[in-house]
């Protein structure tokens, strides 16, 4: 299946966000789409795939001119799009978000869903259980889920937008076999969306790089990567200057905490972080890291051990107490946890500013927002409500309802999702905070993120912690091995290598000292 | 808040002229169906609302415990929770206040005022309750609230059989007549409160404030825009829960306390009289905006009290009113729904979509 798309142009109000993008997809070929946040990858492709409705342009599929007026037609020709963030049914069960959209009999047909399951399931190597809730599954996973479902739709034309932000390395290699399987021997058609040089180099056989709206070239691969970092940004890249800050005395200190959830628990582990620390958190999704680094923000419950912040003892105080230490916690779903949608920024602001007045004054509040907005270099007004921010603002106005001075700031993936330039900026903003003693913890998918950033890591797998590591003296392949370490049927799967080093690797680096940075 | 854009008059039009048309086109047809005039039975409402200084009074006094629950629920939905127990609250406010007055021996003044804080504090109470399940005990306020109506209905029904019956024996007409000085003064020979009034607009401007103006408004804001968000920024989301239920239970207990010393000056089975539920919908038309309350609560009482005369003068059911007012309340969300769908296509809130940023990069 052919898929061309002519001179697309799409606006949002005043932002002009497709202007006249001309794209031709070829059945049997992994398709990159590269570009910047903000540049129009997902707009296109949301446009592809029905959610969205091109102001002018044209889509043909096989030479024949389609209209798409929702998704569920353009799956019915045979496209079909999986979302940056799952678009299916928590609550649910993987058999009932199979069946989804499948068929219009009254009653659905179990045994068919059960069947084509465990078919697909077995021809990509997908082991889910149909009965299981979707809540329950690693973001991974629903994305396997998310594929079947679209493959047992009948698609022929695949759009992943993001697809490798939030999964494990191995779920990666996983899902590029899946894909490559898919195109190569298969003769799908698959639109691989990103922002990612190593992700689309490793994967695709053609790229259509795209700035600010505009397709800036269409290159072959293999290609230099300097030129497709050319056609993305127009310029080279800056490095950004990490400031050297010697380590004070001790802010967060746990000791034998065991922190019990339903799914996992997290086991006797403790860590001493010192003032103007940077500690990262490796590990697969799932494996502890989040559940962890919420216990010491003092969101989630703790079942024996204990926590100190400053010396002062804080296990099983509420979490008002531990933002009255000095904490603040930067989730990594923006808009779920992070922001509210609804509220601006000047609210926003008032809001986050918790020693403010009972009454607002809320000129003094605007003034205060134009002020950071100005700082935070963030693109919108003090009345812009933030969920018309992109996705790069909203992360630089978390940051900016920080207040100065913190003790400890947690985050979840701070630069998930976002290019570059936003990245740099963004830990340019983070490490500046370590001249004023604060310490971080920050989780991270992006293993290059966690050596580059990080003094120390720490490896979760399966719930438990890794001793910690000094930045300076690991790799990615180290990293890799504690990774996977314990997580046998996920690493054979993947086909990495096993033996017994990833254990020795423990040993190794275990330093009671802890490595000076 | 101080963002919100001025209300342009096509806004205005849109938002409430619409609605208005397209609920009397219905309610027009269910008139030309039964063989009415239309345009007689709306005159015939209009008189008997407002034809003589008697009904104007009528109004205004119905509009009270109306305008009352209102603004409380303005308070409740803004903290995202849908509080259904209002009717409950009322009755719980109204037999707090007869508490007061058939135990308490005081002058009128006090009296009065020892009723409304007490059924301020019954409403409040009540409110809580459902609150409090909700947050310790995983029941959602809707059942909760629902379950509360019931428990409140059969206390006071008990109540009015048992304890507080008539010497000359218990009947579904309430209790006895309450002391000369549990009955709040009316305005002449009128059947209207004005201290009601007063108090009623009173409460209409301390809740606009303190929803717009203060730290409590903008938590219960944010926590009903997004629960999660919220905590995590540090708003005590549980606490202001609590907060946001209780205080709209005290405005629905004042409610109950002005209904039974103003208007029946003893404690009856239905004190509530379905004004809760009425109340729910007026505070689903304002879109929870407190300022707007008093006048659509002036047009459900004028509908309501210029309805019974459809019966007197036209033989038709006076439930027409109830249609009437629903009517408009269905119209109001649907024509909403409607705007908000085609500001979506036109891609002016283009949220679904994740705005794009083209601009990012050259201003970033």
């Amino acid at each position: 299946m052919k898929v061309e798309l002519v001179g697309i142009h799409k606006s949002f109000g005043p932002v002009h966000a497709n202007r006249g993008i001309t794209l031709t997809l070829e059945p049997g070929t992994i398709h990159g789409l590269l570009g910047e946040n903000g540049a129009g990858k997902t707009t296109l492709m949301k446009c592809l795939s029905g959610y969205q409705t091109p102001d002018s342009g044209t889509i043909a599929v096989d030479g024949e001119r389609v209209s798409f007026s929702s998704p569920d037609e353009a799956i019915r020709r045979g496209i079909g799009m999986l979302h940056q963030d799952p678009l299916d049914f928590p609550q649910m069960r993987v058999l009932d978000n199979l069946m989804l959209g499948q068929g219009q009999r009254l009653r659905p047909d179990w045994r068919w869903g059960r069947q084509m399951l465990k078919e697909l399931g077995a021809r990509f190597q997908f082991d889910l259980d149909p009965d299981a809730e979707v809540a329950k599954l690693t973001v991974g996973e629903r994305q396997q889920l998310e594929i079947l479902r679209l493959l047992a739709l009948g698609v022929k034309t695949i759009i992943l937008d993001e697809p490798t932000t939030g999964i494990s390395a191995p779920q990666k290699v996983r899902l590029f076999e899946t894909l490559r399987q898919l195109a190569a021997d298969e003769g799908y058609a698959i639109v691989f969306v990103s922002h990612k040089l190593e992700d689309v180099e490793q994967l695709c056989q053609r790229v259509t790089v795209l700035r600010q709206g505009a397709v800036t070239g269409e290159v072959e691969m293999p290609c230099s990567l300097d030129y497709l970092v050319e056609l993305m940004f127009g310029r080279g890249l800056p490095t950004i200057e990490c400031p050297l800050v010697e380590p004070g005395a001790a802010v967060l200190d746990l000791d034998g905490v065991t922190i019990p959830s339903y799914r996992l628990t997290v086991a006797d582990v403790g860590i001493q972080v010192r003032a103007g620390e940077v500690i990262g958190l490796a590990g697969l999704e799932g494996s502890g890291q989040r559940l962890f680094l919420r216990a010491c923000a003092g969101l989630e419950r703790v079942s024996s051990g204990c926590i100190r912040i400053d010396s002062r003892e804080m296990t099983a105080a509420p979490y008002r107490r531990f933002l009255e230490a000095g904490i603040a916690y930067v989730p990594a779903s923006r808009m779920e946890e992070g922001l509210v949608p609804g509220l601006n920024l000047t609210e926003h602001f008032a809001l986050a500013d918790r020693q403010g007045p009972f009454f607002v004054d809320w000129s003094a509040s605007r003034r205060q927002a134009e002020a950071r907005i100005r700082e935070y270099n963030i693109v919108g007004e003090p009345a812009t409500f933030v969920e018309s921010l992109s996705g790069g603002n909203q992360q630089r106005a978390l940051l900016a309802l920080l207040r100065s001075g913190l003790r400890l700031l947690f985050l979840e993936h701070p630069t998930r999702g976002l290019d570059v330039d936003s990245a740099n900026w963004i830990w340019q903003q983070l490490l500046a905070r370590r001249e004023e003693g604060t310490a971080i913890l920050f989780i991270s998918a992006d293993l290059d993120e966690l050596l580059e950033r990080a003094d120390r890591i720490v490896v979760f797998s399966g719930g438990a912690m890794s001793a910690p590591l000094a930045a300076c003296d690991t790799s990615v392949e180290e990293l890799g091995y504690l990774i996977a370490g314990k997580a046998e049927a996920r690493e054979t799967r993947a086909g990495e290598t096993r033996d017994g080093k990833a254990r020795d690797v423990v040993v190794d680096v275990w330093n009671p000292g802890h490595p000076q940075n | 808040m101080e963002s919100r854009a001025p209300a342009k008059l096509t806004n205005i039009l849109l938002g409430l002229v619409a609605p208005l048309v397209l609920a009397l086109a219905f309610t027009t047809l269910i008139l030309v169906a039964v063989g009415a005039s239309p345009w007689e039975a709306y005159w015939n409402i209009l008189l008997g609302a407002f034809e003589s200084p008697e009904k104007i009074a009528d109004v205004l006094a119905a509009c009270v415990p109306l305008t009352l629950c209102g603004v409380g629920m303005c308070i409740t939905f803004t903290a995202g929770q849908w509080n259904v127990g209002v009717e409950g609250q009322i009755i719980l406010g109204a037999i707090f206040a007869t508490w007061v007055a058939l135990n308490l021996d005081l002058p009128q003044a006090s009296m009065l005022a020892a009723m409304l804080l007490a059924g301020m504090l019954g409403g409040a109470l009540w409110g809580a309750l459902a609150g409090l399940l909700k947050a310790f005990g995983r029941v959602h306020e809707i059942f909760g609230g629902l379950g509360l109506n019931y428990v409140a209905q059969s206390l006071s029904i008990w109540l009015i059989f048992n304890p507080w019956k008539p010497a000359d024996g218990a009947t579904m007409s309430g209790t006895d007549p309450f002391p000369d000085a549990a009955w709040m003064p009316k305005l002449a020979h009128l059947r209207v409160a004005p201290l009601a009034v007063i108090i009623a607009l009173v409460a209409v401007g301390v809740v606009a404030f303190l929803l717009r103006g203060t730290r409590w408004g903008l938590e219960l804001k944010a926590m009903g825009k997004n629960f999660r968000s919220a905590s995590l920024i540090g708003v005590p989301a549980t606490w202001r829960m609590l907060t946001a239920f209780a205080a709209c239970g005290a405005l629905a207990g004042l409610a109950g306390a002005i209904r039974c010393s103003a208007r029946y000056g003893r404690m009856i089975p239905d004190i509530s009289g379905g004004q809760g539920y009425l109340a729910l919908l007026l505070a689903l038309l304002v879109a929870y905006r407190p300022l707007w309350v008093p006048f659509v609560a002036l047009f459900f009482a004028a509908v309501g009290v210029g309805s019974p005369r459809l019966e007197l003068n036209m033989h038709l059911d006076s439930a027409l009113g109830g249609v009437i007012r629903a009517a408009v309340v269905l119209a109001v969300m649907m024509v909403g729904g409607w705007r908000a769908l085609f500001a979506r296509r036109r891609g002016q809130k283009a949220l679904a979509a994740g705005p794009p940023t083209a601009t990012e990069g050259e201003v970033a």
